[in-house]
C-alpha cells in the first residue's frame, strides 16, 4: 500500500499534465487531493505499522515490492518500509498538503506548478522507501530537477541564480554518492544494489575510509552540513513559499536520510573514524547557522540560516551513534520539517505576498501584528517550537539528541547549548522586529512609510485565507501532537534501529 | 559459400542499397513534377519502408556466420546494432520529411540510406581492408549530406571542414592500417590480434595504434580531433547533422570497441577469453585512449557552457558523450561492450530528438541561438516537454535512457579495473562532468521554461509529423530509462552468444 504514495503523486503529475490549460482553481484540488491521499496512505501506514509492531515485535521491516528490474546488474525494484521510513513519509505528506494549502493563490502557470511540485514529492516518497541503493538513486535524482524549475519560474530574489545554486549543489552531492555507489558495488562483489545485501558485506577498512567521508558528503550537502550548506539559504529565499517549505520541510531530510541509510549503513568502520569529524562539523553548523541568522536583515534568510542550525542538530544526533541520539535525529527531522514549514509559510505567504518586502527594517515600521493578527499568533507559536519550548515537537526530539550527545561526547554538547541560547535571539529578535515593531504614530505610520519605499503598503492587505488558516493549523496541531506525544512517532523509530539493518550500530557501541 | 548464401546473409545491406536505387529512380522518373513536399513523403515512405524490411528480415533470419575470413560477420550482436542502426535512420528520414532546403528530395534520401549501408557493413566487418572500404562509404556520403543545402553557406563551409579533416584521418587510419597488416600480416582482426600477442611495446606498433586511434577519434569526434564537430553541427542540415550525430556516432563506436578490442587484444585473447585484465593489451593502448577520453569529457563539457547557439551546445556535449563512451571503449569486457551499445544507440535515439526540437524552433523562429528558445513551453508546450526530455536525458538524470547509459558504463569500467578499482579516477572525473554538464543542459531549458516570451511571438506551427516523430522518440527515451531490460536483455544475450 505504502507504495501507492509514490504512483500516486506520479498519476497527479500525468493528470496535471493533460489539464485543459488556464484551469488553475481545477489543478490545484488535482494537487490537493493527489497530496491528501499521499497523507491518508501516510497516516495508515504509520497506525498500521505500530500495531503490527507491538503485536509481534519481530517485524520491523514491512516489504512492500521486491521484484527484479534489471537482471543484468542485479537491480531490484525493492520498496519496503521500517519506522523511519514511514515517519518520513508522514512528514512528506504532511509537507505536501500544506504546502499546496500555501500556494493556493497561484495563478500563473499553475498546472505546470502543481505537476512539478507532484513530481518532487514522487520522488521524494521513492526515496524514503526504496531499500534498493540503485531505486533510491533513482529517486534522489527525480526530485532534484522539478525543484529547480519551481525556484526559476516561480520564485523571486534572484531565483535563477538561487535555483541554479541548488540544482548544482544537489547535483554534484549525488555525483558523489553516485561514485561511492559504483565503487561499494564492485568492491562487494555481490551482483545486487540490495541495501540489506550490501549492508551485510563488511568493506575493507582502507576503502570505507575513502568511501564513507564521499557518500556521507554527498548526501549531507543536501542536508545542509556546514561547510556545504551555501545553497540552503539562497534556494530558500529565492523559492515560492511551497518550494521553501518542501525545501526546509522534507528535501534537507533527503540528504539526512541518506547520510544514515546508507553512507552509515555501509561502511560502519569509515564511520566510527570519522564521527567525530563529522560531529564538529555538525555544532559548527548549529553555532554558525544560528550566529548567522541572528544578523540577518531579510526575515526569510533569518528562517534559512536556522534551517541550517535545525539540521545541524539532525545530523549531531546521527553522530551520536546511541539509539537515543539516532531516534532523536529522526523525530528532529519530523520535527524540523513541520515546523519549519511553518516558519516559511507565515514569512513567504503570509507576510512577504501581503507587504512585498521581506526587511526586517521596513516591516519593523508597519506594526503587522495590528495588520495580520494571525499571522502573528503563528509566528509566535511557531517560534516557541522552533526555540525548543516543551510541549512542541522540537523539543521532544532536540532534547534526545542532546542526552545522546552528552553521552557520547559531553564536551561538544556544552557547545550545542550555546546554540541553542542563539537559537532563542534570533529567533526572538525576527519576532519582535517582523511584528511587534514600534511604529510612531500607530498603524498610520506604513502609509507614511509607502511613498518612500516603493510598493510596501500595508492599507490594503489582504486578510488571511482560509487555506493558509487550515495549512497554519495543520502544522501547530501536528508539533503540538507530537510535542505531547512523542511516542507516537518514538514507538515506529526506535524499534527500527532493532532491524538486521542496524546491526552495525550494536556493533559500534 | 556461393552467391545466394552470400546475398542472404548480406540481405538487409542489399534491400537498403537497392530501395536508394528506388528511391533515386523513382523521384526521377515519377515524381519530378510533384511539389517537393509530396516528393519528400513519398520517396522516405519508400526509405522507411526499406528500412523496415531490413529490420524484418533481421529479426526473423536465424543464419549466423562469418563470411570470407572476417569480411563479413553476421551474428546477434552485430544484427543488434544494424537494427539500432535502422530505426536512428527511419527517425533521420522522418524528420527530414518536412525540410525545404532542396528541392533534391530523391538524392538526398539515397545518400542517407548509402550511408545507412556504410555503416551497416561497417558494424559486420572483422577486416581491417573492409572497415576501410566502409568506413570511405559512410564517410563520402555523410560530406554530401552535409553540403546539401546549397543556399547556406554555412554548410558549404561545414563540408569543406568535415572533409578535409575527414580525408586527412583516413589517411591516418589507412597508413596505421597498413602498419598493423604489416605487423600483424593478415586483414583479418583475430589473426592480428594472435600475432601482435608477444610483441610486446614495439615502437612500430605504437606508431600504428596511435594512427588507429587517430582515424576513428575522428569519426567520433573526441579531443583533440573534434574540430570539425561543431561547424558540422552548426551548418549542416539538420536531418544531415542529428544523423552524423547519432548514426554515425554508433557505427564508429561500435568498430572502434572492435578493432581495439579484439585486433589488439594482445595476450588477453591468447589466454582468457571474456577475463576484465584490460591493462593486458597488446601495445597499452588503454593509457592514450584514456587520456583521449578525459581531454574529451573536460574540453567538452566546459566549452559546451560558453555556447550560444544551441546546434553547437549539442556538438561540444556530443563531444563530452564520445568522452564516456570512450571509457566503455577502454574497460573492455562483456557489460562494457552491452553498455557502449547501449549507450551509443539511447544517445543517437536522444540527440536525433534534440535536433528535431532544433529544427522546429528555427523554422518557428528563423534561428538557433538559446535566446530563440526563450519562453517556448508557452509557444510550443508538447515539443518543449519533448525537448526537457532529452536535455534531462543527456544530462543523465534518471528515470531517462541517458542516465542508465552513464550507469551502466561507469559501473562496467569500475568493475573492469577491480579489485583495485583502476579505472575509477576516469569514471571521478566523468561523474564529475556530468555534474558539470547539467548546467549547460539547465540553460537551454531555462529558456525553454523560465524565460519570458517575446511580446510578438505567438503559437509555433509543429509540423504533424515532426510532433509525432517526437513524441514516439522522447517516449523511447522515457521507456528504455525506466525498463533497461527492454534493450539491455537481448544485448547482453547477444553479447554473450559472440563470446567477449
Amino acid at each position: 500500500m505504502l507504495a501507492w504514495t509514490i504512483y500516486i503523486s506520479f498519476l497527479g503529475v500525468l493528470v496535471l499534465m493533460l489539464l485543459p490549460k488556464g484551469n488553475a482553481a481545477l489543478a490545484r484540488g488535482v494537487a490537493l487531493l493527489t497530496a491528501l491521499i499521499g497523507l491518508g496512505i501516510g497516516i495508515a501506514g504509520l497506525v498500521q505499522y505500530s500495531s503490527a509492531n507491538t503485536a509481534d515485535g519481530a517485524k520491523r521491516i514491512v516489504e512492500v515490492a521486491n521484484p527484479e528490474w534489471i537482471p543484468s546488474l542485479g537491480i531490484h525494484y525493492h520498496l519496503a518500509a521500517d519506522g523511519i521510513s514511514i515517519t518520513l513519509v508522514l512528514l512528506t505528506g504532511l509537507a505536501a498538503v500544506a504546502g499546496i494549502l500555501f500556494s493556493w493563490n497561484i495563478e500563473s502557470r499553475a498546472k505546470e506548478f502543481f505537476a512539478f511540485y507532484l513530481a518532487l514529492i514522487g520522488g521524494v516518497y521513492g526515496v524514503f522507501l526504496s531499500f534498493d541503493l540503485f531505486l533510491l538513486f533513482v529517486f534522489y535524482e527525480i526530485a532534484i530537477v522539478p525543484k529547480y524549475f519551481i525556484i526559476a519560474i516561480w520564485g523571486s530574489t534572484r531565483r535563477e541564480y538561487g535555483a541554479m545554486k541548488l540544482a548544482l549543489y544537489s547535483f554534484v552531492g549525488s555525483a558523489m554518492v553516485l561514485v561511492g555507489l559504483i565503487a561499494a558495488y564492485v568492491v562487494s562483489g555481490a551482483h545486487s544494489f540490495d541495501l540489506t545485501d550490501l549492508a551485510k558485506y563488511s568493506y575493507p577498512q582502507s576503502f570505507q575510509m575513502w568511501a564513507f567521508p564521499v557518500v556521507f558528503i554527498g548526501f549531507a550537502i543536501l542536508a545542509g552540513m556546514w561547510p556545504f550548506h551555501t545553497w540552503a539559504p539562497t534556494g530558500h529565499v529565492a523559492a515560492p513559499t511551497a518550494a521553501s517549505m518542501l525545501l526546509a520541510g522534507v528535501v534537507m531530510k533527503l540528504g539526512a536520510y541518506g547520510c544514515l541509510r546508507v553512507a552509515m549503513t555501509l561502511f560502519p568502520d569509515g564511520l566510527a573514524a570519522w564521527k567525530y569529524f563529522f560531529a564538529i562539523l555538525a555544532i559548527i553548523g548549529i553555532v554558525y547557522g544560528a550566529m548567522v541568522a541572528l544578523v540577518q536583515k531579510d526575515f526569510k534568510f533569518v528562517i534559512g540560516y536556522s534551517s541550517v542550525s535545525h539540521m545541524g542538530f539532525v545530523l549531531l544526533g546521527l553522530m551520536t551513534l546511541n539509539t537515543i541520539g539516532l531516534s532523536g535525529a529522526v523525530l528532529q527531522m519530523f520535527s524540523h520539517g513541520v515546523i519549519a514549514g511553518l516558519l516559511f509559510a507565515v514569512v513567504g505567504r503570509m507576510v512577504y505576498e501581503r507587504t512585498h518586502t521581506r526587511e526586517l527594517d521596513v516591516l519593523q515600521t508597519m506594526g503587522l501584528v495590528k495588520v495580520i493578527p494571525f499571522a502573528a499568533v503563528t509566528f509566535v507559536i511557531a517560534s516557541m517550537a522552533s526555540m525548543g519550548l516543551p510541549g512542541f515537537s522540537g523539543f521532544a526530539a532536540e532534547f534526545q539528541i542532546i542526552i545522546g550527545a552528552w553521552q557520547a561526547f559531553p564536551t561538544l554538547a556544552v557547545i550545542t547549548g550555546l546554540g541553542i541560547l542563539i537559537g532563542v535571539a534570533y529567533t526572538l529578535r525576527a519576532m519582535i522586529k517582523a511584528f511587534f515593531g514600534e511604529t510612531a504614530e500607530g498603524a498610520a505610520a506604513p502609509v507614511s512609510h509607502e511613498s518612500s519605499a516603493g510598493e510596501h503598503h500595508t492599507d490594503h492587505c489582504p486578510p488571511i485565507s482560509f487555506p493558509e488558516k487550515l495549512g497554519a493549523v495543520l502544522l501547530i496541531g501536528v508539533s503540538l501532537l507530537i510535542g505531547l506525544f512523542p511516542s507516537l512517532l518514538l514507538n515506529v523509530i526506535k524499534p527500527s534501529f532493532e532491524s538486521p539493518l542496524f546491526d552495525w550500530l550494536r556493533r559500534l557501541q | 559459400m556461393n552467391y545466394l548464401e552470400l546475398l542472404k546473409l548480406a540481405l538487409p545491406e542489399t534491400i537498403i542499397a537497392v530501395m536508394a536505387l528506388v528511391v533515386l529512380a523513382v523521384d526521377l522518373v515519377a515524381l519530378h513534377e510533384l511539389e517537393r513536399r509530396f516528393r519528400f513523403i513519398i520517396g522516405g515512405m519508400i526509405a522507411c519502408l526499406g528500412c523496415a524490411g531490413a529490420i524484418v528480415w533481421m529479426l526473423i533470419s536465424s543464419s549466423d556466420a562469418n563470411a570470407f575470413g572476417g569480411m563479413l560477420v553476421v551474428d546477434p550482436l552485430t544484427k543488434f546494432v544494424k537494427i539500432a542502426l535502422l530505426v536512428l535512420t527511419i527517425l533521420t528520414i522522418l524528420l527530414s520529411m518536412e525540410s525545404d532546403f532542396t528541392d533534391h528530395a530523391g538524392e538526398y534520401l539515397a545518400l542517407i540510406l548509402f550511408a545507412a549501408v556504410g555503416m551497416m557493413f561497417l558494424v559486420s566487418a572483422e577486416d581491417i581492408l573492409m572497415i576501410f572500404i566502409a568506413l570511405e562509404l559512410t564517410s563520402l556520403s555523410l560530406y554530401i549530406l552535409t553540403a546539401f543545402n546549397k543556399r547556406d553557406i554555412k554548410s558549404a563551409e561545414a563540408s569543406l571542414k568535415y572533409f578535409l579533416f575527414g580525408g586527412m584521418s583516413a589517411a591516418f587510419t589507412l597508413f596505421g592500417l597498413s602498419l598493423v597488416y604489416g605487423l600483424g600480416g593478415s586483414t583479418n582482426l583475430r589473426e592480428i590480434a594472435t600475432a601482435l600477442a608477444d610483441k610486446g611495446l614495439d615502437p612500430l606498433l605504437m606508431v600504428a595504434i596511435v594512427m588507429v586511434v587517430i582515424g576513428f577519434g575522428f569519426k567520433v569526434a573526441a579531443v583533440p580531433f573534434h574540430l570539425w564537430a561543431p561547424d558540422a553541427y552548426q551548418g549542416a542540415p539538420t536531418p544531415s547533422a542529428a544523423f552524423i550525430a547519432s548514426g554515425s556516432k554508433v557505427a564508429s563506436f561500435f568498430i572502434f570497441a572492435k578493432v581495439m578490442a579484439i585486433g589488439f587484444a594482445g595476450e588477453q585473447l591468447t589466454q582468457v577469453q571474456g577475463s576484465a585484465a584490460w591493462h593486458n593489451y597488446a601495445g597499452g593502448w588503454v593509457p592514450v585512449i584514456a587520456m583521449v577520453a578525459a581531454l574529451s569529457m573536460i574540453l567538452g563539457n566546459l566549452a559546451a557552457i560558453v555556447q550560444s547557439s544551441v546546434r553547437r551546445l549539442i556538438a561540444y556535449s556530443a563531444i563530452a558523450h564520445a568522452g564516456y563512451m570512450l571509457i566503455a571503449v577502454l574497460s573492455h569486457n562483456a557489460d562494457s561492450l552491452a553498455s557502449l551499445v547501449y549507450y551509443a544507440a539511447t544517445y543517437g535515439v536522444t540527440t536525433i530528438g534534440a535536433f528535431g526540437v532544433v529544427a522546429v524552433v528555427e523554422q518557428g523562429t528563423g534561428g538557433e541561438k538559446l535566446s530563440d528558445f526563450a519562453g517556448l513551453s508557452r509557444r510550443a508546450p508538447v515539443v518543449s516537454f519533448c525537448m526537457l526530455i532529452f536535455m534531462l536525458s543527456l544530462a543523465g538524470i534518471p528515470p531517462l535512457a541517458g542516465f542508465f547509459g552513464k550507469f551502466y558504463v561507469f559501473t562496467a569500467a569500475v568493475k573492469s579495473g577491480a579489485p583495485d578499482l583502476g579505472l575509477l579516477w576516469l569514471v571521478i572525473l566523468a561523474v564529475g562532468m556530468s555534474a558539470v554538464s547539467l548546467y549547460y543542459y539547465l540553460q537551454v531549458l531555462k529558456q525553454i521554461y523560465v524565460a519570458p516570451v517575446g511580446a510578438d511571438a505567438g503559437a509555433i506551427k509543429v509540423p504533424v509529423l515532426t510532433q509525432i516523430v517526437l513524441i514516439l522518440v522522447a517516449a523511447g527515451v522515457v521507456v528504455f530509462g525506466c525498463a533497461p531490460n527492454l534493450l539491455l536483455g537481448p544485448l547482453t544475450e547477444a553479447v554473450k552468444g559472440v563470446g567477449f
